[in-house]
This record gives structure tokens, sequence and C-alpha cells, in this order.
């Protein structure tokens, strides 16, 4: 038991300091509160994923297996954890400027954050559903933070509706897995779906991945992505645009090597179309956009494409792929996220691209910094975005999956025009009413390193590469 | 007798409905919280069905914590509803359209 309890103490300790700082506050000061608990909410995450980051190798399960401390676990939540203190950090000043800094916003977030520990960690679909729902009921409530905002409440209803849809729809999938071979248990899972499924089992499979998909927002199960991103104030996009949509990519991988490892030419024909319909929808969809954060979305969605790009050619290159992918674009979006935070005019948030018309003009450092991570996320060489993709690319061409690779770079090539757009308008566009650039020292801090980061990185990612292949080797076998 | 293709039967039933009402209804949101419920209890069903059947406990307990978990869900979904409402001064499923997706 108490074996058991050190293996899960780093989300014990998180959840009982969003408890304590719940309850302590309300009986205190409430809001007044509300940025010291960012801070100290930021600060427990970087804490705790260094302490996950250098607590060694090894693989340790807890409770009869339904708990997995391996080298991928640990590697989706150093990035889950650190994205998300990010994230908190550059939303702290742009929220208490508009009064809708609340103490209950750090609080959600981390216990979010426990949500998706647990989800990475899972070895059980019991697991996989309490970690799922953590992380998943904390984000409803968040989307819709601003109380009194139409748009906020709108994007927090029809995010709930959709995600219970596909927790439901993940639900009965487990059900039927279970039923078909008699356990929850992911390491029985396996064992019992060798080589021959039951027909009941791949139905099960298939409910499953669709439920994952929602929660990845790959296509058809995008519905939900772009208003949600539009709707929700803007730090809180930030955020969904990054710690969750790692931790579910994670996830993913998990279910699919871990429990259904064993069936592999099943599911990778499922992810495979997902991910080719991400990846051509997202380029797709997104040039009409006129708002920043919807664009977002929608390259949101085809960035989920590339990585289950990674995923579907069901190798251990694969899921190495997918991690450092995952890595590469959680860090593109930290840095977008706090450009597109500074984009205010008289103190009041624009989210419309046409108005970054001529913007290097008033703020040639910011303007270069946005270009190439726009440049990044394009992925133009020799910026690290390139990389990733080059990753994910070569892992389906190894994979077998030769016409997925190629729809991957047609998809690439359609995507860039939205990007170089945004470029386009900020170098090269009309004169226009200008914007101002934000004062904050921790948003410029932010984009700069991000950008910096895009053209540094590529002399050794930061030794990323190599512990992504560790972190997939543990989980492939 | 009744066997466990009944149960499954039924369960199906209960989350094609689900499914339908989530999709279908254009009057009031508190029916898609009803549909949502419902889905979650026709995998309850399928649980029970299948622990019983295979003689193991783990379906029961499953069974336990996603009654947990959608007693916290609804309590949420009512609650957002409850903001909605307030802004909007209105339920219907077709006046959440401030933003087209």
């Amino acid at each position: 038991m108490q074996a058991d309890l050190s293996v899960i103490l780093p989300e014990i300790l998180i959840s009982v300091y969003a408890m304590a700082a719940l309850l302590g506050v309300a009986y205190t000061g409430k809001d007044r509160f509300a940025p010291l608990l960012v801070w100290i909410t930021a600060a427990v995450f970087v804490l705790m994923a260094a302490w996950i980051g250098f607590s060694g190798d090894g693989t340790r399960t807890a409770f009869g297996g339904m708990f997995n401390d391996d080298g991928f676990a640990r590697f989706a939540k150093v990035a889950v954890l650190l994205s998300a203190a990010a994230v908190l950090l550059m939303g702290q000043e742009y929220m208490a400027q508009r009064d809708m800094l609340r103490f209950e916003y750090p609080l959600l977030v981390a216990l979010a954050a426990v949500g998706m520990m647990m989800m990475v960690s899972a070895g059980d679909l019991m697991a996989l559903y309490m970690g799922l729902e953590l992380q998943s009921l904390a984000l409803y409530v968040v989307a819709s933070l601003r109380r009194d905002s139409v748009k906020s409440t709108e994007a927090g209803l029809k995010y709930f509706v959709l995600g219970a849809l596909s927790s439901g729809i993940l639900l009965y999938g487990a059900s039927l897995v279970y039923g078909y071979t008699g356990t929850t248990l992911f390491s029985g899972i396996i064992a019992s779906a060798e080589g021959q499924a039951p027909i009941g089992l791949l139905i099960g499979l298939v409910f499953v991945l669709a439920g994952l998909a929602f929660k990845v927002s790959a296509v058809p199960f995008h519905m939900w992505t772009p208003d949600v991103y539009e709707g929700s104030p803007t730090p809180i996009t930030a955020f969904f645009a990054t710690a969750p949509k790692m931790a579910a990519m994670a996830l993913f991988a998990r279910v699919a090597h871990d429990a259904f490892g064993g069936v592999v030419g099943d599911w990778q024909q499922v992810i495979a179309v997902l991910s080719l319909l991400s990846m051509f929808l997202g380029g797709v969809a997104a040039i009409g956009q006129r708002d920043i954060k919807r664009l977002m979305a929608y390259s949101s969605i085809a960035h989920m494409g590339y990585a289950l790009m990674g995923l579907a050619a069901g190798t251990v290159f694969g899921v190495q792929a997918m991690l450092v992918y995952m890595a590469i674009y959680v860090t593109m979006n930290v840095g977008t996220f706090a450009f597109i935070l500074s984009m205010e005019r008289d103190g009041r948030p624009v989210t419309d691209i046409s108005s970054l018309n001529l913007y290097s003009r008033a703020h040639p450092g910011r303007a270069l910094a946005m270009l190439i991570l726009m440049f990044s996320l394009a992925g133009v060489p020799p910026l690290l975005g390139f990389f990733g993709k080059l990753y994910v690319l070569r892992a389906a061409y190894d994979g077998g999956l030769v016409w997925l690779a190629v729809a991957g770079v047609i998809a690439s090539v359609i995507g860039a025009f939205y990007y170089l757009r945004i470029v386009y308008y900020m170098y090269f566009g009309e004169e226009g009413e200008p914007l101002e650039a934000g004062k904050s020292p921790v948003l410029w801090g932010f984009l700069m390193v991000s950008a910096t980061i895009m053209v540094v990185g590529i002399v050794n990612m930061f030794g990323v590469e190599s512990m992504a292949q560790a972190a997939a080797a543990t989980l492939v076998n | 007798m009744i066997g466990l293709e009944h149960y499954l039967t039924v369960a199906a039933a209960l989350f094609v409905i689900g499914i339908f009402g989530l999709f279908l209804n254009r009057k009031n949101v508190i029916i898609l919280l009803m549909s949502i419920e419902l889905m979650l209890l026709s995998v309850n069903v399928n649980l029970v069905a299948f622990s019983s059947f295979l003689g193991d406990m783990v379906g029961q307990v499953f069974t336990l914590f996603v009654l947990t978990v959608a007693a916290a869900e609804a309590a949420i979904g009512l609650a957002i509803l409850v903001c909605f409402f307030r802004n909007r001064g209105t339920i219907a499923v077709e006046d959440v359209n401030v933003m087209k997706g």
C-alpha cells in the first residue's frame, strides 16, 4: 500500500495543494489572493515537473497495474506540467486587467493537471476514465470562467455537451472491451486480444478510439474546437491548445499500444484516416477564418492530424515522432498565444487578423518573433517545426503508410497559406489602425524564448529527441 | 429466460436513443442533459450485465465510478446552463448560436 502511494505521490501532492488552497482562500481573501495563487500553482507545477523529470528511470506500477509510472508517462507529465505553468503565468496579467482573475482558475487548472497526469499513467480502463473526467470536468468550468459573457458560457456549454457525448462513447466502448476480455486492466486486454480479436472487442476498440479522437479534436470529431477556442477567454484558449492536447495524445498512444498492441493492424487504419481528414480539414477550413483564435483552433486540428500520423505508423519510432512533434507543437503554441495575448487596442483585446496590418513597423522585434513562429507552425525549413513534420513523415513512411506521408506533405503546403498570410499582413499589409503591444514583460519573454527555441533548437532539440526515444521504448515492446 | 444478449440489446437501444436525443433535439438543453444521462446509464446496464455474466466484480465497481462521475457531470452541466441562461435568457438549443461552428 505504501509503495503504491509513493508511486502516485506527485498527483497526491498537487491534489492536496489544490484542495487546501481552495479551502484556505475561500475562507480568507477570495480573489485578492488570485495573482499569488497563480504564481504558487505555477511554482508547484515546475517543482513537480523537475521532481518527476529527475526521479530516475525504471518502470513502477501501483494498485495492481492500474497506474504506471514509466518513462513514457514521465515525459508526458513533464511536458504537461511545464506548459500548464507557462500558460498560467502568461494569462495572469491579461486576466487581472480584465477583472476575470478568480482564485478558482489556478486551482481548477491544477486539478485538470492531476487528471492529465492520471490519464497518461493509466493502466486500466477505470483509471483512464477517472483521469479523463477529472481533466474534462475542470476544463468545462474554466471554459465558462467568464460568467457574465454570452460567448464564454456558450463555449462552456458546447464543450460540456460534446465532451460528455465523447465520454459516453468512450465508456460504451470500454464496457464492450470489458465484456469481451473479462478485464479492465490494459495488461489483461493485450493478453486476450493477441492476433485474432473477437468482433465485439473490435467494436469496443472503435468506440474507445472515437471517444479519444474527440478529446484530441481529430476530424470528424472536431466540431467543438473552433467555438470553444473562440468563446473562451484567450488565456484559457492558450491552455486548451497546449497541456490537454499533449495529455490526450499521450493517452491515445497508451491505449493503442498498451491495451491494443496486439491488434495494431486494426487500429492503424482508423488512426490513419483520422489523421488524413484532420490534416486536410484543418488546413482548408482555416483559410476562411478572420479571427486568430478560430484560426489557431483549425491549426491545432491540423497539427493533431500530424501527431496522429506518427501514431498511425504503429512502431516505436512512430511514438517517438509523435512525442517530439507534440513537444515542439506545445512550445510553438505557447509563443504564439503569448503574442495573441499581447494584441490589444486601447486596452481591449483584439483577435481579428487584419488588425495586424503593418505590425512590423511599430514593433519589429515582436513581428520577427511571430514570423519565426508562423514559419515554424507552417513547417518551413530550417525551423524546428519542419523537423517535427519530418519526423512524423518518416515514421509514416517507415511504417508502410507512404500514401499518408504524401498526403501530409500536400496538406502542409495548403496549411502554409494561412500562416504566411499573417506574416504578409504584418509586413506588407495595408495602412490601418495600429495595434498596441501590451507592456507585459512576461508575455514578451515567453514570445522571445519560444521563437529562439525554434531557431536554436535545430542543433540538438535540447535533448528532447533522445528523451522521446527512451520514453517511446518503454511504451512499445 | 433472459440472457446476456437481452441486456446488451436493451443497453444498445438506450445508447442509440441517447445519441439520437443529442442530435435530433432542437428544443431544450435540458433534454441534452437527459440524453447524456441515458447514454451513461446504458453503459451501466452493459457493465452490470457483463459483470454478472462473467462472475467478475470489476464491472460493478466500474459502474459505481460511472454513477459518481455522472452525478458530478450533471452538476457541472446544470451550473454552466444556469450561467448561460442568465446571459442569454433562453435555453433553447437553436439559440446556442452566438458563434457559428
